[in-house]
């Protein structure tokens, strides 16, 4: 029996301490927003904070994370990083299909909870390991622009 | 399919009547039993049945089943639903038909709902008879059945209104999702279905569609409708899919094309924890588990002996060889043939050209892998996926449950990319998931790993394409020829009747339509047999023909004529659209300016499903490899539906198209494929991904493709670009290999 902090409730799992923290959540948990795209830290879909870090959660055995404090898209809004990038993503109308979306918002919320004012090469490091395959990398870049510049103004 | 041919389904195809029911106003569409196309008729709805929910295990038969199918509905609350017969799968079509029903019906955009469409021949596609989503046609077949059916129910809405305030219906007006009458009068859709939907249907001779000047909701960039769930994570997915007692499975698959099952040893994989069992399918070893890692753990531990089947020496390149050598030959097909090009093309006193194109097989890789979920039962068997051929997956569903059509019920959820993988012609994510719930009794989900998906087969395929022109002393091409070779993605299918005469439309597309003015032209295909199954990717034939008819152009042009004012000078008045599209590039990207020191600039147009789509990609070398700065894109795609989404799409098919043009290649050695991942098949991330300028040409004509056409025009550009700064002509896809650029 493993205990799991997620979005802030204790979650207790009897599962085997080698499988994914991503499996836990989406399988065991049914927390099916954070995706599976690669298996192997490839492509961001499965991105989740751990401990406010952006971290790929598919190659993550949850022997690991125990007494670490867990967020998924479905609490990312409870930080202001978190409610100004999903409110950019609205705003500017970001998703496509909507597949790595969940892991896309991860990261851009891990990367203004920490910086500010990300400069576009900011941007191209914080986000490049989350791929998109309908492309739409640049509306990606203007929201998380947008979500700091909203960020800045209420800090 | 042309979008001049869609625009032919007029209004008399469709509607003759409109109607409603007890539970609000339903207006239905039906297709006469001995009507092959989707001629579809309105009509009095029978009693509603019950709403069918977009998913969920408890759908009642009666609601897929009835006998009039619905398009919209109003209930007394005033809520319209949408009973979408597309699947959106981030092309936006959820969207876009909201706005073609809103534009007429008047309703408030904010009360509008989706529901997911059962399979039934109502929701057919009219110029396929097949429900799918492809062919980037969905707006343009949805253009006159939706907004007619919008019509016809504010139609019975004012009618209602006008006999309760007992005026005439001439004095009333809909708007917002209320009618308003004389003297202040007012009153919204909700308390008017009921009324509305006894009345007997308005006669279709009488409904007036807006003109383009009176649009209100076409051609406003509203918001993606089911934005919502893409950015809390609660929007569905396939693989998000969950039922009570469901299993999940991860099935062994063949290593090598055609290899079979010789022997197997699961004593392992069951000893793994979680895994319930180990289940043999004509695709592969099922390991059948509580979740989906204990499923992979326990196929890691399969110990399997393959037999080589007939695909085991499929080498690419040797392939690759063979098509060159087929590419010398003389076609035995011809799919055009204007004037006669023989002796043109030997002619000296003509400058000839002479040139080879090749393209690699493509995995379409959408970030979400194939699954399914099934529930089979002995009497009635229901599927969950994301895909894009309703029709034939409850066939085949059908076929594997020993069950009637009847009794399958396909359950379309949000598809993470489609790209044409979800688009199968034997549904082979359906029938496996379908067949291992069956033998297992109990609902169970197949998961593809990414590797799965990857080497799943199904690719575009692999072609060859030989360029031959004669240019006159004016420098403009006399003789065209150019030899296709490659499979046919609709031989052996049950799509095959696409092709006429031995030509396979699908491989001579954007070729056979050259729209250069050259007297002489000739196109021929070899279809060749290979071991590999393929089929269609984003703009299918296009993604082929357009790199090669582009570049060749440019080839042509490069004898010291500007390659902009090359094409628009072959571009006669009979290709108007060309020509604007052509003219409104040049000014966006600054065609006549010098680009930036270290940038080279290239240029492709090309029509396709219905739209025509110029670029300019601006490129530099760094590192010896091509960066694609900034693409402009122009797009004369008839009536902009919304613009926002239309220039969302020309971005997605210019870095799915460079994603392929730079990096994309499936190579087989010894049957196997080399790519299994995105670090063996890269794909661009946002480091790499062009700034895109779309502009939409203005147009009040009907709305052709939008999904695909950006596609085609991106590698020819950028292998322009790359030729206008080094002089090195590529052509070969993709640009990258073994992370150096190859000329």
């Amino acid at each position: 029996m493993q205990k799991l902090d997620i979005n802030g409730t204790v979650h207790q799992v009897d599962v085997d301490p080698d499988m994914p923290l991503l499996w836990v959540l989406r399988d065991v948990l049914g927390l099916t927003g954070t995706k599976y795209g690669c298996g192997m830290a490839l492509c961001g879909a499965c991105t989740v904070h751990l401990d406010g870090v952006a971290t790929r959660s598919c190659v993550l055995p949850i022997g690991g994370v125990s007494g670490r404090r867990i967020t998924t898209i479905e609490g990312v809004s409870q930080s202001p990083a978190g409610r100004k990038v999903q409110a950019a993503w609205a705003a500017l109308d970001v998703p496509q299909c909507g597949y790595c979306q969940s892991g896309q918002i991860m990261s851009a919320a891990a990367l203004i909870s920490s910086n500010h004012a990300p400069s576009d090469a900011d941007i191209d490091g914080a986000m490049s390991g989350n791929l998109c395959r309908c492309g739409i990398y640049s509306r990606i870049r203007a929201a998380i622009h947008r979500a700091a510049a909203d960020a800045g103004e209420s800090s | 399919m042309s979008a001049r041919r869609l625009r032919e389904v007029s209004r008399r195809d469709f509607l003759r009547g409109a109607g409603g029911a007890a539970g609000g106003l339903i207006v239905g569409f039906t297709v006469p039993a001995a009507t092959r196309w989707g001629a579809m008729a309105a009509r009095a709805a029978a009693p509603a049945a019950p709403a069918a929910p977009a998913a969920g295990p408890q759908l009642p038969p009666a609601a897929q089943a009835a006998e009039v199918n619905a398009f919209v509905k109003i209930d007394p609350t005033g809520v319209v639903t949408l009973v979408m017969h597309k699947s959106e799968m981030g092309q936006g079509v959820y969207t876009g038909l909201v706005q073609l029903l809103a534009e007429e019906l008047e309703c408030d955009l904010r009360r509008v709902r989706i529901e997911t469409a059962p399979v039934a021949a109502v929701y057919n596609n009219p110029v396929f008879p097949l429900q799918f989503t492809g062919g980037s046609m969905s707006i343009s077949t949805s253009w006159n059945p939706l907004r007619l059916a919008g019509a016809a129910a504010r139609t019975l809405l004012i009618e209602a209104a006008a006999q309760r305030w007992r005026v005439a219906p001439e004095s009333c007006r809909a708007e917002q999702g209320c009618v308003y009458g004389p003297n202040g009068r007012k009153t919204d859709f909700g308390r008017l279905a009921i009324a509305a939907g006894k009345l007997p249907p308005p006669d279709p001779k009488a409904l007036r569609l807006k003109p383009s000047s009176e649009f209100k909701v076409i051609g406003r960039s509203i918001q993606r409708v089911e934005i919502a769930g893409k950015i809390d994570g609660s929007g569905k997915f396939g693989l998000d899919m969950h039922l009570p007692g469901m299993l999940r499975a991860v099935l062994a698959r063949p290593p090598a094309l055609g290899s079979t099952l010789k022997s197997l040893d699961d004593t392992a994989a069951r000893a793994v924890r979680g895994v319930v069992t180990v289940i043999t399918l004509s695709a592969g070893v099922a390991v059948v588990a509580q979740n989906t890692h204990a499923a992979r753990k326990g196929r890691d531990a399969l110990i399997i002996d393959w037999q080589p089947g007939p695909g085991a020496a499929l080498d690419t390149e040797r392939l690759r060889l063979d098509y060159q050598t087929l590419a010398a030959t003389e076609a035995p097909v011809i799919a055009r043939n204007d004037g006669d090009v023989g002796p043109l093309l030997r002619d000296r006193a003509h400058r000839q050209l002479d040139a080879l194109y090749e393209v690699p097989f493509l995995a379409h890789a959408p970030m979400e892998p194939l699954n399914c979920v099934a529930d089979w039962r002995p009497d009635r068997c229901d599927v969950w996926t994301g895909t894009q051929m309703q029709s034939l997956d409850q066939a085949a569903a059908a076929e594997v449950a020993g069950l009637r059509a009847d009794q399958v019920f396909i359950h379309t959820l949000l598809l993470g990319g489609g790209f044409g993988r979800r688009a199968s012609p034997v549904s082979d994510f359906v029938r496996e998931s379908v067949a291992l719930s069956k033998r297992i009794a109990k609902p169970v989900q197949v998961v593809w790993t990414r590797e799965d998906d990857m080497r799943g087969g199904w690719y575009r395929p692999q072609w060859a394409n030989r360029l031959r022109a004669a240019l006159g002393p004016d420098g403009r091409p006399a003789a065209w020829q150019h030899t296709v070779v490659g499979q046919s993605i609709v031989a052996g299918t049950v799509m095959q009747g696409m092709a006429l005469k031995g030509i396979d439309p699908t491989s001579v597309e954007g070729a056979q339509d050259l729209p250069y003015a050259i007297p002489n032209v000739r196109v021929g295909l070899h279809s060749t047999t290979a071991p590999v199954k393929v089929l269609w990717w984003r703009s299918v034939g296009h993604s082929n023909t357009a790199f090669a008819v582009e570049s060749f152009i440019d080839e042509c042009a490069a004898a010291g004529i500007d390659p902009m004012a090359y094409r628009r000078a072959l571009l006669s008045e009979r290709q108007p659209r060309h020509r604007t599209v052509l003219e409104l590039l040049a000014q966006k990207s600054g065609w006549t300016d010098p680009p930036a020191a270290g940038r080279g600039r290239g240029l492709a147009i090309h029509e396709s499903f219905g739209s025509v789509v110029g670029e300019v990609a601006e490129v530099s070398m760094e590192d010896g490899r091509p960066r694609v700065h900034r693409v402009i894109a122009v797009i004369d795609c008839g009536t902009a539906v919304n613009p926002h989404m239309i220039a969302g799409q020309m971005e997605s098919a210019i870095n799915y198209g460079l994603s392929a043009a730079l990096y994309g290649e499936i190579t087989f050695a010894d049957g196997r494929q080399a790519q299994a991942n995105f670090d063996t098949y890269p794909v661009v991330r946002i480091g790499e991904a062009p700034v895109v300028e779309t502009y939409v040409v203005p147009s009040a004509e009907p709305p052709s493709g939008v999904g695909e056409p950006g596609l085609p025009p991106i590698a020819p550009a950028v292998a322009n670009a790359i030729f206008a700064l080094t002089r090195k002509r590529a052509r070969r896809l993709p640009l990258i290999r073994d992370g150096k650029f190859t000329a």
